[in-house]
């Protein structure tokens, strides 16, 4: 039984999301950990074995306790006025000071307490209308209550979190521009999907939590290895990586060439064991640092310390001391060990290649740091007829590169160079209207359906009924005349 | 073929897409013996479409073709009969993700409409969830069910004729969601309440209008709803166009060529403007945004039981 639906509990050793007026924070569930969220202080302890979707307060010691529903307390009859015609700030409307709200909280005093504290020694609160009183008290709720909800992970939730948290991270893949991937790619459990992603395994995650465990999945990636720290978060059961597979790009063109063997890969597993251990990490090291200065400049560098990258970098070290360990004592068990996994490795990778050699995958998804054109054209030679593929790019121009591509090349239909706008709104009663902000740019799509490739007659498709797709570009010169 | 499940051959029942370019499509039920009319020329299913691959092309009598694809619920989306307003892709999009979707899911709606979600929402929960979709319109009602049994996704629906704000969706405590497209959602919460797991749920509601939104979203507190966002979603299409702009005369043409020489030097190169001196134009590649695109569909909800 999958314990991922409502109802679910928390349990040590989770990922589990903090929730906080629309801020959300992934955790991994550990005891005598301790959390910084929201400039609150505290340990998941007391958590373990709630149901997900609890909201707890914070309590001294920085101890969770289930928040008990509380009846409103401001039931007597409401003062207020009608307008601030008459309120001057002098600075001096709050009778408590700095320094007696300190105390307050020093006593331990229940945030709400001091909530309503700070408006019985406000002069003016009776004077404000009342609206203007609701968001005082909003905004010291926010301030004074120490309040956090734990709610389990999906894609929503980690779709929203990543936009919010470490953009840079996800190639500025906004949550309904993701959304609009899945459906566009008609992800759906049974499927056999080829996905490219530089987003920090979010799209993978994504995209595995729509298939539920049904199908399998080809995972392109470049470099050493896929990227799945956003995967991990989303806490899958084990069987839903019986079916995830992965490939190696730079084998891509060898692949559709025929060259490709198993041969060029580490075949004796002694071998292969002594060039990692000469390597010894350092060249990883260089390589992600490379990686790094070759991702995107100085904006994104604030970026750079994030959870996720301190999580890897534990990840990466605790790999390095093990290693040391063992070149230490010589274990040979440790030897036959690594040998299980390289055969493991290249036994997986025999099998992401048959499957790729079938080229009747069910869609392709594209959502990477790189060029996409060359991807796109190759990648597609994995995808059987009639089906979608869907490319992200954070910039429209390289979008524009793969049409004209892909119509020179055939065998597409349908293509769509399209965005979302997404804007969010306050509703309140006699106060509704669109939020302040909106997200700028959540990056663009190309998508479209794959045919059967007319070989040799390419070049007739130009006088076939898809010619009004791209209109003459008379047409264009007229629209785009000044009249 | 199924909605849920991809084939590669079309067969006798299938329900199949001709594209015949430029978004000009239209859906047609496979039979042996029927015959199909194009504006390339008639199909004829027997021997055109039976046996042949999904995504092939067809060559119609007048010696025109078309494109035959496997269906899905995107490509119905944009061409079943409308017996109602639909929704679209792009709203169905994030309803799917902010509700959590995915295999197994068990979903409430209302009102059925012309299935245009339905089917997305089936495809989505398939193969082990289910959907509850409740229809006041005893045709529409029927219809729908028709389609899911043409589609093989029958046993993934249950189908009810009711008014869901006098008599709620027909189950309790099983959902994982709630969708509500009716015009007065305000008066359905408490159903979609009590359809939700007691452990709790996401709800969503579609409303054209900012007063429904505001009275939706009163009755969603009242009934201990939280995370209550509003948000609304908007689809963008570009037209790719290579794009000309005259070359203004500033009466120096002769002397100064710099410009030229410039982008001469790398004429091929993609999505840099390119200067054609004969023409006395720059080309470029550009994406245009459509002349008239829509601007609202409705408001959407979002509320999660806890």
């Amino acid at each position: 039984a999958m314990e991922s639906g409502p109802g679910a509990r928390i349990r040590e050793g989770d990922c589990a999301v903090l929730r906080r007026d629309g801020v959300f924070k992934a955790v991994p569930v550990l005891r005598r950990r301790k959390i910084i969220f929201e400039k609150q202080w505290f340990y998941l302890d007391n958590a373990i074995g709630h149901i997900y979707g609890t909201t707890f307060e914070v309590t001294s010691g920085g101890n969770l306790q289930p928040k008990q529903e509380v009846e409103e307390t401001t039931t007597e009859t409401k003062e207020a006025g009608t307008d601030n015609r008459n309120i001057v700030d002098d600075g001096k409307s709050q009778k408590l000071t700095h320094d007696d709200i300190k105390a307050l909280k020093d006593k331990g005093i229940k945030g709400q307490e001091i909530v309503q504290q700070l408006i019985e020694n406000s002069t003016t609160f009776r004077d404000k209308t009342e609206f203007a009183q609701d968001k005082y008290i909003k905004k010291k709720k926010k301030k004074y209550e120490a309040v956090v909800t734990i709610v389990k992970p999906s894609t929503r939730i980690l779709s929203t979190m990543y936009y919010a948290r470490e953009p840079g991270k996800i190639n500025h893949l906004r949550y309904d521009t993701l959304a609009q991937m899945l459906t566009l790619g008609n992800i759906h459990a049974g499927t056999k999907m080829i996905v490219m992603e530089t987003c920090a395994g979010l799209v993978l995650g994504a995209v595995m939590e729509r298939m539920g465990g049904y199908g399998s999945i080809i995972q392109m990636y470049p470099g050493g290895g896929p990227v799945r720290a956003a995967t991990s978060c989303f806490g899958f059961p084990k069987p839903f990586f019986d079916n995830l597979h992965e490939f190696p790009l730079s084998k891509v063109q060898s692949l559709l060439s025929g060259t490709f063997t198993t041969e060029t890969l580490p075949a004796d597993p002694e071998e292969n064991a002594l060039v990692e251990e000469e390597s010894n990490g350092l060249t990883e090291e260089k390589q992600t640092s490379l990686q790094e200065t070759e991702e995107e400049p100085t904006t994104e560098a604030a970026m750079e310390i994030n959870p996720t990258e301190e999580q890897d970098m534990m990840d990466m070290n605790a790999e390095d001391v093990e290693f040391k360990e063992n070149k230490e004592k010589e274990n040979k068990e440790n030897v036959r060990e690594k040998q299980i996994k390289q055969w493991e490795r290249r036994k997986k990778l025999i099998e992401a290649a048959a499957l790729l050699r079938e080229k009747n995958a069910d869609g392709l998804i594209v959502a990477s740091k790189f060029h996409p054109p060359p991807l796109l054209l190759s990648l597609l030679e994995f995808v059987a007829p009639s089906r979608p593929f869907v490319v992200y790019c954070q910039y429209k121009e390289p979008l524009l590169e793969c049409y004209t591509k892909l119509r020179e090349r055939g065998g597409v239909i349908n293509l769509k160079l399209s965005e979302t706008w997404l804007r969010n709104y306050q509703v309140l009663p006699d106060r509704s209207h669109p939020k302040l902000t909106m997200s700028g740019g959540g990056g663009y799509l190309l998508s479209g359906i794959t045919v059967i490739l007319d070989k040799g007659k390419s070049d007739s498709s130009k006088s076939e009924p898809l010619k009004t797709e791209e209109p003459l570009s008379k047409r264009c010169k007229l629209q785009e005349l000044p009249c | 073929m199924s909605f849920v499940e991809y084939g590669d051959t079309i067969k006798d029942g299938d329900t199949a897409i001709v594209f015949l370019g430029h978004e000009s499509m239209f859906a047609v039920k496979v039979q042996h013996g029927t015959v199909t009319q194009t504006k390339y020329g008639v199909i004829r299913h027997s021997t055109d479409l039976i046996g042949k691959k999904y995504g092939s092309k067809v060559t119609c009598s007048k010696g025109g073709w078309v494109f035959i694809l496997h269906p899905t619920p995107e490509l119905w989306t944009m061409n079943l009969p409308h017996r109602t307003q639909i929704l679209y892709s792009t709203d169905i999009s994030i309803i799917t993700m902010m509700l959590e979707l995915k295999p197994g899911s068990i979903v409430c709606e209302s009102g059925t409409g012309s299935g245009s979600l339905s089917h997305a929402l089936i495809r989505t929960v398939a193969p082990t969830g289910h959907l509850y979709t409740v229809e006041f319109h005893q045709q529409r009602a029927e219809k729908a069910r028709e389609e899911f049994r043409e589609h093989g996704v029958e046993h993934l629906v249950t189908v009810t004729n009711q008014d869901v704000c006098k008599n709620g969706f027909g189950v309790s405590n099983i959902a994982d969601a709630v969708f509500l497209d009716i015009p007065s959602p305000w008066e359905a919460i408490g159903h979609a309440k009590s359809a939700l797991k007691a452990e709790g749920g996401r709800i969503c509601s579609f409303s054209p209008c900012i007063e429904q939104v505001q009275r939706t979203c009163l009755a969603m507190e009242e009934y201990g709803f939280t995370e209550i966002n509003t948000l609304e979603i908007l689809l963008r299409v570009y037209n790719v166009r290579t794009i000309s702009l005259q070359i203004p005369d500033l009466g120096e043409a002769a002397e100064d060529n710099s410009s030229a020489v410039f982008d001469s030097s790398n004429p091929s190169h993609q999505g840099s403007p390119c200067a054609n001196l004969q023409q006395g134009t720059v080309q470029f590649k550009s994406g245009v945004p459509l002349r008239e695109v829509v601007g609202h569909t409705g408001y959407l909800t979002f509320a999660t039981k806890s």
